[in-house]
Formats: C-alpha cells, sequence, structure tokens
C-alpha cells in the first residue's frame, strides 16, 4: 500500500510538472493542460492558459468530484476515479469554477487572448 | 463505543430517540411529540414494545448510494436490502417512508433505476424524497427531477400533512457557491414563510433536507447558509424535527423546541468532521462496518430533565 501511495504521489507530482511546463508554454500558443483532482482539491488550483488551450481535468480520488462553472459555461458530470473532463476555452477570462459535490473544492482558469 | 453525552432540553419536548445506524429511523408520534426509535427495538414484542407504543409515523432512510462500489461497501444494493427487509419485518408500519438524499452515488440513469426497484419492495409505499448532490450532479441536472420532480413541480421543495404532521422537504444542494455551504435560496425561504404562516403552532412539524440545517463542520461545508432564516420561521412551533442526511453519521443536537438530527448512512460510514482530507467514504475492516452500522440511544431522564445519548453498536 505504502509502495501504491509513493507511486501514486509520483505520478501526480509528474502530473504537475507537466501542467507546469504546459502553462510556461502558454502565453504564445495553445497547448493542453492538466489538472489533477487530489484529496478533495485541484492541482493547480489556479492556472493561466491561452486561448484555444484544452483543459483536462482528472480525479484521482475515490470520491466523485464534479467540474461547474460559477457563470454556467462549462458543466462536467460527475468524475468517477480515474475519469477525466474537458474543455476548450476559446474566449479570453477568468473563470471560476467549483466541485458541485464539495464546494469546499474550488479552482481558477485565467485564459489569456493570444499574442 | 459506548458514550453517553447528557443534554438538557424543555420538558414539554422530552423524547426518547433510538436512530438505527444502517437501517434507518422509524419515528412514532406520541403526543405530539416525535418518538424515533430503532429498528430493532420497534420489532420487540411483548410489555417493551407497549411501552414505546406510539403511532408508527415514518422511516427515514438515507445516503444509499446506490451505484458505489468501492472498497467501503461494495455491496452498497445488499446493504439497502437488508435495510428493506428490516423496515418490511416492523410489526405496525409506519405511514411513511422519507428518503433524505443521496439516492445514487453518480446521478445516473441506471443507478436511479436500481434504487426505485429495490425501493419498491418496500411494503410502505408512500416514498417522499429530497435530492442530495449527488442525485444532481449530472451535468443537466435532469436524472432526479425527471423521476422525483412531480411533488414539488421540480422546484425541489414541497409540503405535505399526515396524520396531523406538517412535513416540509426542502432542497439546499443546488447552486453551491465557492467555499460555501448548501443553499436554500430566497424564492424557497419566500415559499417556506408562506407556507408556515397561519398554521397553528401545535403543529407538529417536520422538515427534511439532505445537508445539515445547521453547521456541523464548515470546512467541509457540512452546513446550509441560508438556514437561520428558515430556523426563524419555525422557532414558535412546538415541536419542530429537523432530518438531515449527508455526514453519514449521527450527529444531534436540541435547541429550544428544536431537534436537529442526521441520519447515518445505508452504504458507507463518513470521517468525523476534520479527520482526514476530505469527507469520503471511510474504509473500515469488514468486520468493523456492522459496527459502524449501530444504533444511538436517546433516554430521558428526569429530575431534572436531560437526555442521554449512548451509541451502541450492532456488532
Amino acid at each position: 500500500v505504502i509502495a501504491m501511495k509513493a507511486k501514486m504521489t509520483l505520478f501526480v507530482l509528474m502530473l504537475a510538472a507537466m501542467t507546469l511546463c504546459a502553462h510556461s508554454e502558454t502565453a504564445s500558443r495553445p497547448e493542453t493542460a492538466t489538472i489533477s483532482i487530489h484529496d478533495f482539491s485541484f492541482s493547480p488550483t489556479s492556472i493561466t492558459v491561452v486561448v484555444g488551450t484544452t483543459v483536462r481535468w482528472k480525479n484521482f480520488d475515490g470520491e466523485p468530484h464534479t467540474i461547474r462553472s460559477i457563470d454556467t459555461s462549462f458543466r462536467s458530470d460527475p468524475l468517477d476515479q480515474n475519469d477525466s473532463f474537458t474543455f476548450r476555452f476559446d474566449k479570453p477570462g477568468t473563470y471560476r469554477y467549483v466541485c458541485s459535490i464539495h464546494p469546499q473544492m474550488v479552482g481558477t482558469i485565467v485564459v489569456k487572448a493570444a499574442n | 463505543m459506548s458514550a453517553p453525552v447528557p443534554f438538557d432540553r424543555s420538558r414539554r419536548n422530552a423524547l426518547k430517540c433510538l436512530a438505527f445506524g444502517g437501517a434507518g429511523t422509524v419515528f412514532t408520534l406520541c403526543a405530539g411529540v416525535l418518538t424515533p426509535m430503532d429498528l430493532a427495538l420497534a420489532q420487540a414484542t411483548g410489555a417493551d414494545r407497549s411501552a414505546r407504543a406510539g403511532l408508527p409515523l415514518f422511516v427515514q432512510i438515507s445516503d444509499t448510494h446506490i451505484g458505489f462500489n468501492k472498497e467501503a461497501n461494495p455491496d452498497v444494493a445488499g446493504t439497502l436490502t437488508q435495510t428493506i427487509a428490516l423496515v418490511n419485518a416492523l410489526p405496525q408500519k409506519p405511514g411513511l417512508i422519507l428518503h433524505t438524499g443521496d439516492i445514487t452515488h453518480l446521478s445516473k440513469a441506471a443507478e436511479f433505476d436500481t434504487a426505485a426497484q429495490l425501493l419498491s419492495q418496500l411494503k410502505v409505499t408512500e416514498l417522499h424524497t429530497t435530492p442530495g448532490e449527488h442525485d444532481v450532479a449530472d451535468a443537466s441536472v435532469s436524472e432526479y427531477f425527471n423521476r422525483y420532480g412531480k411533488a414539488s413541480q421540480n422546484r425541489g421543495y414541497y409540503s405535505f400533512d399526515h396524520h396531523g404532521v406538517h412535513f416540509v422537504s426542502l432542497i439546499n444542494v443546488l447552486n453551491f457557491k465557492p467555499n460555501g455551504l448548501g443553499n436554500l435560496g430566497q424564492d424557497q425561504l419566500e415559499w417556506l414563510e408562506k407556507d408556515l404562516r397561519g398554521r397553528s403552532a401545535s403543529t407538529p412539524v417536520v422538515v427534511f433536507a439532505h445537508m445539515p440545517l445547521w453547521t456541523v463542520y464548515a470546512p467541509w461545508g457540512w452546513g446550509t447558509a441560508d438556514a437561520d432564516q428558515a430556523m426563524g420561521y419555525l422557532t414558535r412551533f412546538g415541536s419542530v424535527t429537523l432530518l438531515n442526511g449527508h455526514i453519514h453519521q449521527i450527529v444531534q443536537k436540541v435547541e429550544g423546541n428544536i431537534t436537529f438530527h442526521t441520519a447515518r448512512s445505508t452504504a458507507y460510514p463518513q470521517p468525523s468532521p476534520g479527520n482526514g482530507p476530505g469527507p469520503g467514504p471511510l474504509k473500515v475492516a469488514s468486520d468493523e462496518l456492522p459496527r459502524m452500522l449501530g444504533v444511538s440511544n436517546v433516554t430521558l431522564k428526569r429530575h431534572p430533565n436531560a437526555l442521554t445519548i449512548t451509541d451502541a453498536t450492532l456488532a
């Protein structure tokens, strides 16, 4: 079990690193960014992407979560463990979202215009 | 696992309360005071039963989470079936079943269908529901209302009367705000005020909703932000019973004439408030699970009036 946990932690760290790479590139061109859901939180909690970027949320928790934007522009069905949801951001803006099952889980996507 | 917790309450609302963990709670009506009692004792015969005699009113079932299949309980249909068998074996049938939400785990059509098929085996056929956030988690928020929306014209809140008791079903699992608690919203609060206006203060009132109608633990969203406004409309009534689910464990308190009570789940336990990263399924050893599905026994002691809660486990 400890080994599995270590593997999971490593995987989440890798995902976070990948997301950070995507993040650093977003100023210039659309990318795919990944947000992992782990221990009842979105990681990273806030990211900045360029218009046209597809954001993917993946749930690693045994508990289901949802992605609901406050402005209702995107809504997922429940994500069970290892389920994903993707949404392509075509309009600049600041999008706040919440898990409708656990509203203490909040996140923000900042979408910048392309250079 | 027996820890008596004494607390004060007013004399006229004194009640004997037993909440049955995994298998619902049956409520009886004695002289206008609602008396929850556990199903195991409800099946008892002879002097024990007559001592508790009253009009069987309803059974509360909560958090059945049909569709959940993880290790905390791989057979939630099985534990619901056991619950139904216990309810069906009651010697005196209650008139109603209240389901306080999270009928399903993922708001899937197939989960609702399975739940309906299982619940149809209840011999008590009058079922009243309120959704949990797991029932309205589908992107279109339609599966629950397609099946259970009629009672409320798809608003989610409604009321009815049964044996002189006024029942109010509220919905507090829609339109969460970030970092927020459950909420009722202004439309529902206005409806509630009108619904209660003009009713005699001696009418026993039962209010049921999924999330606790008081703040049990804010960091996990275990509360309802605008519940205080609803309480303001209820305080004038002599007997108010607020029933919730959501937290998969019994928490109870009494304020004046209002008794707050959360039911356990028929599916799996959850951690106590703040214990762990979040309010997810609590995995316990399989031989421990029946012990998590225990009974809470609240007894009345006089001189001075006080209730004593004793948690007892099934195994």
